[in-house]
């Protein structure tokens, strides 16, 4: 009868236990785990330390105790010898991010819709072509890009590469939008049209409030792929209207022997990105692996 | 209120051959609840998705009160419909889930929070109004499911397997509180089902479906007493009929060498019908364990309490033939005795091509 009563000294276990042999190789994988990710952290944490430090400090041997400074940082932002100032370039950045955002959802949401709720004969073909549009190496297709722009008149503009970063993220964003759309039960959409919904009601009210998070996850990626492109800016607008990756190379152009300064530079073009990110990690996680089921 | 009509409706899915639903002929009442049963197939689910809208009718028509529905989408039918996943809004309250159709149809927000809150105290959902579908029971999203649909007050009520997600227990309970709340709305009702028990306890008519063919539809009682085939025989009732090919050897049917008795019509009506080979049905609670008769084993006895069933493996035409045997009572059988079986009561004869021979 002894057995019945529970021992107040004995808890639960934190996590399983790991027997025998494994528990060895359970330790090896979590310490290469920690190196391996410190190795690829590495870089990035010198980048950081770099941008509070002294030019001179930054271009000595490397120590990792110094007086820290946001000199770099005032430095870069408010520098007018680039091609544009950093706040031109954030502006720029911002905006065309944003814009060609917000186009690619719009243009993203009824393809995938249709192609996951109301399939088409060879749909599979349709989605094919999508992002098969993603295997031209882009310098390939740099040339008629660029000439397409002059006859335009478009060099040189943010409204070039609002037209390209759309074009570059839709095809991303359909495919990703139709199997978030295609998890949504079939019986939901039935309900909802005998309930009377018409089509546009049935997507605004019943099939986005359940892919929220996968929009959202979408919308995370098309910013990030957008605020990052750098090829295409580069090529077709080197000037003023230009983003922040831009601003970058041309802060390595004129401070190329300020180790420092570029690094605070770099600091400041990683740090939205790292934000929305770290912001976004959660939903984004959701909305990726609810994608990933189908 | 309304009658519902098929006429010769059928579906062919496209890239199949063989029609899911094939010409499909059925009138239902207005105010009846109407089973649609058969087994894993056989097209139920098919045939309550045509008269809903959601299946495209290659051939025949659909009926809503005598108008042709057959080419209008499912918003114009005015029909409620429980799906077996329930298919409630995950992003909505119950209360909103509940209100959504009639929020769809402009109608007032006043007049609509008191129809659902009608609808809830029907159906005891009261409390749980502001909660989302992923805070309920199997059972309470089965209720907001049914709420939805009477909150509505349709024309007819579709619902296909909307129990079969529920425990058993909560099942059985479930059916016959279904069963009463369709009396007291006197809302037509179309139910769809594999399990032939609740198609017997719920219908006030039973339609058998096999193959996307209608096999016979009839109140429960005429189901069990006068399958119409053998079909019909062997699906409907539990445990299941027995059934026997037998040969007709000089005019007599007999089982395991026992010849069976008919009644002169009925005899002459199995000597009027074709074919030498057929099958004899007999149920269980029509055979008795008796000191003469068919000669057996008892191979396995399932104890019910107040009654239980005997599996009795005799010879028949050269091979082993399990009879079922229904012993009321405490049954002093065990497996491995030697019994002997007793025909008493209603013989069922099928022709050689599983239609009921009648008298
Ligand atoms: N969308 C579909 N496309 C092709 N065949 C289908 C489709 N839906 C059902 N079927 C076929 O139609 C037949 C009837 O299906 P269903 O009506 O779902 O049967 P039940 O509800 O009686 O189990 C089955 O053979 C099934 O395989
Ligand atoms: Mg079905």
């Amino acid at each position: 009868m002894a057995s019945l009563t529970r021992n107040p000294f004995t808890r639960a276990p934190k996590s399983e236990p790991i027997l025998g042999q494994n528990r060895i190789v359970a330790h090896f994988l979590a310490f290469l785990t920690w190196i391996i990710g410190l190795l690829f952290f590495f870089p990035l944490f010198w980048l950081v330390l770099n941008g509070f430090k002294e030019e001179s400090v930054a271009n000595a041997s490397p120590v990792l105790f110094f007086d820290p400074t946001l000199d770099r940082f005032s430095e870069v932002t408010e520098s007018n010898s680039g091609l544009l100032s950093f706040t031109e370039a954030f502006g720029n950045s911002f905006w065309i991010v944003l814009i060609s955002t917000v186009l690619v959802m719009v243009l993203a949401v009824p393809a995938a819709y249709a192609l996951a709720i109301r399939p088409m004969r060879m749909w599979r073909d349709v989605l094919f072509f999508f992002i098969s549009t993603k295997f031209l190496p882009i310098v390939g297709a740099i040339m008629p890009l660029w000439i397409i722009a002059r006859d335009l008149d478009l060099l040189g503009t943010r409204t070039v590469l609002v037209i390209l970063y759309t074009a570059m993220n839709l095809p991303l964003a359909v495919w990703m939008l139709r199997s978030f759309f295609a998890e949504v039960p079939k019986e939901l959409i039935e309900a909802a049209q005998i309930d009377g919904c018409s089509l546009m009601g049935q997507i605004r009210q019943v099939i986005l409030p359940i892919v929220a998070p996968g929009l959202a996850a979408t919308a995370l990626l098309c910013v990030i792929f957008a605020w990052n492109e750098f090829f295409l800016a580069v090529q077709l607008n080197p000037t003023g209207a230009s983003t922040i990756p831009v601003w970058v190379n041309s802060q390595q152009k004129f401070q190329g022997q300020f180790l420092a300064g570029l690094s605070a530079a770099s600091v400041l073009a990683t740090l939205p990105v790292v934000i929305a990110g770290w912001v976004a990690q959660k939903r984004m996680i959701r909305g990726l692996a609810m994608g990933a089921i189908k | 209120m309304a009658e519902v009509r098929y006429e010769a409706a059928s579906r062919i899915y496209p890239g199949t051959e063989i029609p899911a639903v094939n010409s499909l002929d059925l009138d239902i009442a207005d105010g009846e609840l109407l089973v649609l049963v058969g087994p894993s197939g056989s097209g139920k689910s098919t045939a309550l998705r045509m008269l809903a809208g959601l299946e495209h009718v290659n051939e025949g028509s659909v009926y809503i009160n005598d108008v042709d529905v057959t080419l209008k989408p499912p918003q114009d039918r005015d029909i409620a419909m429980v799906f077996q996943n329930y298919a409630l809004y995950p992003s909505m309250t119950v209360g909103e889930n509940m209100g959504f159709a009639l929020k769809q149809a402009k109608v007032p927000k006043h007049e609509r929070a008191t129809r659902v809150a009608e609808a809830a105290r029907i159906l005891g959902l009261e409390p749980y109004l502001d909660r989302k579908p992923k805070n309920l029971s199997g059972g309470q999203r089965q209720r907001v499911a049914m709420g939805r649909a009477i909150v509505r007050n349709p024309q007819v009520f579709l619902m296909d397997e909307p129990l079969s997600n529920l425990d058993a227990k909560l099942r059985v309970q479930t059916r016959t509180e279904l069963a009463d709340l369709q009396a007291r709305l006197g809302v037509t009702t179309v139910y769809v089902t594999h399990d032939q028990v609740e198609a017997m306890t719920m219908g006030h008519r039973v339609a058998v479906l096999d193959g996307g063919i209608l096999q016979q539809v009839d109140r429960p009682r005429t189901l069990y007493s006068e399958p119409v085939n053998r079909f019909v025989a062997g699906f409907i009732g539990s445990p299941a009929m027995n059934l026997l090919d037998v040969k007709r050897t000089d005019g007599t049917l007999s089982i395991s060498g026992q010849p069976l008795e008919f009644d002169p019509a009925m005899a002459s009506a199995i000597n009027a019908s074709h074919g030498s080979s057929m099958s004899v049905g007999v149920r269980p609670e029509h055979l008795t364990l008796q000191s003469t008769g068919i000669a057996g084993e008892v191979t396995v006895v399932e104890e019910l309490g107040s009654e239980s069933y005997v599996h009795v493996l005799t010879q028949h035409q050269g091979s082993d033939q399990i009879l079922v045997v229904r012993d009321q009572g405490e049954t002093q059988t065990t497996r491995g005795d030697q019994v002997h079986v007793g025909v008493h009561g209603a013989l069922h004869v099928f022709a050689e091509d599983g239609e009921r021979i009648r008298t």
